[in-house]
């Protein structure tokens, strides 16, 4: 099992210099598929445990940034696998996360109960993506940014083209369900603390959070996530190991979109509201800085990453008032240090918060003249 | 060994964790409870004996940052004034905006921002409808009184559903009725076409159109926000021998059908709402999309507009005096614009119900008290609110006018009307004075 995988590591490794070498290679050599399961499930309880204890201890305006720090993790997370796993870039998931709203958006007065929404928001928005990944399973590089970007620029259009059935410019309300009896009974059970709606989607949202990354993180580490990194670092190599490339990327792109529409019945839901406005080319960049940020290819960088997207634009601004700007000079300087950071870390992390605090701790932890194996092993 | 150890620990952490946060909770409900904290006089946060904080919204960043992003600055030297006047019954207002760049997913984040964390009393003339429309339930469940949006959708006007959310400005109906009315007066003949914005903006103006030049209507285009080729529509209208076109669409199409214009060599007679009108936002406008080549507003000459506040280049207007003084002790040093005293004007609106709601107002009793005397509020508005328990519509009317130059000149007197089939009167009251200072006296009181 171990051993096809160490060339393409390497490969890795050789071929991207300044990016974290195989994290996701080593992972999977290090567990077999057994113990990787219930080290990701022992995870993802631990991560449900810090929601609980997080979304109790703050206060309702805390809670609602969390719900959209939710959203913006799961649409992350997607991204991330696809582009640092894969080697596709997207700039269309700003409205493959329109899909799944407005899907929301249409279902959600029907009754239907919120979570089976979600997941068939999750499916609607993989056929859209089977589609474009076809598209763009032919593309590579800047031509595959360009095609995603017109399809990101093209797809808000259409909720004005037919704007009875999805309300326009002024958009499609999403009714926002209440917290059930139980749920908040258990709630209070906890912490005899009363569930407000800014609470209740907060848990919505991390919940559906933490099962999209727990099936992402065992998803790199099963055969596709090997094949998926053998594609992205030698397509050659992986085409004569009888890696069907096309299907290879047209898989990737759709488990991708499902993120994408999964986060966007998510949004849907946390914002009340599906609108064109809330879906621009913004949107899908907003999502590629996050990978940026946080680290290319790991899931703990796209939750990182989406907390600077939620927390930094306020801090910025009160941090301008507090400096004595006026209102409008201060939210100016949001968008301004938001783009210089992420150019600093461009030029100084490329790494992302994760690459480089990896890479920090790998160069304290391993000896000098470490073999390859070293370097990835566990420490 | 290492491997499955290390799985063992990690599970035991996290059902130890889960253990201990089960210990320590509340373990169930009080029986009876406290009877979920009614305390029967209405809410107060974020009014104390000296204070009252007020949020807003509004592209301060983005595509709508120009002209719109000034309205807050308005409002906040208003209130400026207003504090270094005493305040109101001794309340210093405290008056936070953000930035939603105009993306409703921002603004929801922003209004629970103001709601939530800041604790604002009231939300004030918060922009768009998209962006406010996101932000609609959310402030009528959480009781935030939602005061004079600054849209003129008619989805501001559902007191059944949204009790806390009032209009502000004369909604597209009734300005297309308006406009329209005058145009089926004033120009008996002419073949009318429509310019209007794809979206509820466009449906609502046709409507009150149609009630008077249905059957002068040659030719309707429409054109979807963000696409910026409107040579079809133009086209199309001067194919349809339209010689006076309305047009009901945001400033940067107002430049753009006077580009494609020129471009056609068509030259109708224009009429335009009042939100694509502004001359010096058009103006600018214009000489960026034409790459300097069109640079005065001459081409604006002779359109046909209405409008509802005073205007910033008409210093002989007692109230722009008024708010010009106010603007200079209290502004940022730029210019004096209409966006700033529309921004005014909703500050001087909120002091005026803030001042009906008495000494000691509640959100809820704010709300009650612009249901009650809402109609009688006046102030620098053209017209009437039509504000009552079951009415949450804003200002009742306009004056239509003709621009000349920088300035405009009326073209009659100011016409005030309502939704539907109501019809159209020339307004009864006269202008309305400005108090001393440009502070509303309490209702009562004189």
């Amino acid at each position: 099992m171990a051993a096809p995988v160490r060339p393409t590591e390497q490969a890795g490794t050789a071929s991207r210099s300044g990016r974290e070498p195989g994290r996701w290679a080593g992972l999977a050599a290090r567990f077999r598929p057994k113990a990787t399961f219930a080290r990701h499930a022992a995870l993802a309880l631990l991560a449900l445990v810090v929601v609980v204890l997080v979304l109790e201890l703050t206060g309702p305006f805390r809670n609602s940034q969390f719900a959209t720090m939710s959203y913006y993790a799961i649409a992350v997370a997607g991204l991330t696998v696809l582009t640092g796993l894969n080697g596709q870039i997207s700039l269309g998931h700003g409205a493959l996360m329109a899909v799944g709203a407005y899907t929301a958006g249409l279902l959600l007065p029907a009754d239907i109960p919120l979570l089976v929404v979600l997941v068939i928001a999750a499916g609607i928005t993989a056929l859209v993506g089977v589609l474009v990944g076809a598209a763009a399973a032919r593309l590579k590089g800047p031509y595959l940014a360009g095609a995603t970007l017109a399809f990101a620029v093209a797809l808000p259009g259409l909720a004005i083209h037919f704007d009875e059935a999805l309300g326009g410019e002024q958009g499609l309300p999403v009714p926002s369900p209440r917290a059930p009896d139980w749920f908040a009974d258990a709630v209070y059970f906890l912490s005899a603390n009363e569930t407000s709606s800014a609470k209740y989607l907060a848990y919505v949202g991390w919940v559906v959070a933490i099962v999209a990354f727990l099936l992402l993180a065992n998803l790199t580490a099963s055969r596709i996530g090997r094949i998926w990194k053998a594609v992205r670092d030698d397509e050659v190599a992986a085409e004569l190991a009888g890696v069907r490339l096309s299907r290879v990327r047209v898989l990737a792109f759709t488990v991708s979109a499902a993120c994408a529409g999964l986060a966007g019945g998510v949004l849907g839901v946390v914002v009340r509201l599906a609108a064109p406005t809330g879906f621009t080319i913004v949107l899908s960049i907003s999502l590629l800085t996050a990978v940026v940020l946080g680290g290319l290819g790991s899931l703990l960088g796209a939750v990182l990453g989406s907390a600077l997207l939620v927390f930094l634009p306020p801090a910025v601004t009160n941090l301008g008032t507090s400096a004595g700007l006026t209102d409008v000079q201060a939210a100016q300087l949001a968008p301004f240090v938001y783009g210089a950071v992420l150019i600093l870390v461009i030029l100084l992390a490329p790494g992302g918060v994760v690459g480089t605090v990896r890479a920090r701790w790998r160069a304290r932890t391993t000896a000098p003249a470490g073999a390859p194996e070293e370097r990835t092993g566990r420490s | 060994m290492r491997r499955s150890r290390r799985v063992r620990v990690l599970a035991a952490l996290a059902l130890g964790a889960v253990l201990a946060l089960a210990g320590c909770g509340a373990g169930g409900r009080p029986d009876s409870g406290s009877g979920g904290g009614g305390s029967g006089g209405g809410s107060t946060i974020g009014i104390t004996a000296d204070s009252v904080k007020v949020g807003s919204h509004f592209p301060l960043t983005g595509v709508a940052a120009p002209g719109y992003s000034e309205i807050p600055t308005g409002t906040k030297a208003y209130f400026d004034w207003v504090n270094a006047h005493g305040g109101v019954n001794g309340r210093k207002i405290d008056y936070v905006f953000r930035d939603d760049a105009y993306n409703p997913t921002q603004t929801s984040q922003v209004v629970n921002e103001l709601v939530l964390q800041d604790q604002v009393f009231a939300i004030l003339g918060g922009l768009g409808t998209p962006t406010h429309g996101a932000v609609l339930d959310s402030l009528n469940a959480e009781g935030v009184p939602d005061l004079f949006v600054s849209s003129g959708s008619l989805l501001w006007d559902r007191p059944q559903k949204y009790p806390m959310t009032f209009g502000w400005q004369p909604d597209y109906e009734i300005e297309a009725k308006i406009l329209a009315d005058h145009v089926a007066t004033t120009f008996p003949q002419a073949k009318v076409g429509l310019f209007l914005q794809n979206d509820d903006v466009g449906e609502d103006a046709e409507r009150g159109i149609r009630r008077y030049l249905d059957k002068q209507i040659v030719s309707v285009q429409r054109y979807t926000p963000g696409n910026t080729d409107i040579g079809p529509q133009m086209s199309a209208l001067q194919a349809a021998d339209a010689d006076l076109v309305i047009g009901f669409n945001v400033p940067s199409y107002t430049a753009l059908t006077q580009l494609q214009g020129l471009k056609l060599n068509y030259k109708p007679q224009w009429v335009y709402s009042n939100i694509g009108a502004d001359p010096v936002l058009v103006g600018s406008l214009l000489g960026r999309f034409s790459q300097g080549q069109v640079t005065d507003t001459a081409l604006l000459d002779g359109m046909i507009t209405d409008e509802y506040l005073p205007r910033a280049d008409n210093p002989s207007d007692a109230w722009t005096a008024q708010f010009d003084a106010i603007w200079k002790a209290h502004g940022d040093g730029g210019a004096l614009t209409n966006f700033r005293i529309f921004g005014m004007s909703q500050g001087y609106a909120f002091v005026q119900a803030l001042l009906a709601a008495g000494p000691n107002p509640t959100r809820e009793g704010l709300v009650e008290a612009i249901e009650k005397g809402g109609t009688q509020f006046a102030g620098p508005w053209a017209a009437p609110y039509r504000f009552t328990a079951d009415k949450h519509s804003g200002i009742s009317g306009a004056k239509v006018v003709r621009v000349t130059g920088d300035s405009t000149a009326a073209l009659g007197p100011v016409r005030v009307t309502n939704n539907g089939d109501a019809p159209i009167t020339d307004a009864t009251a006269g202008e309305t004075p400005v108090p001393p200072n440009g502070i509303p006296a309490a209702p009562g009181g004189t």
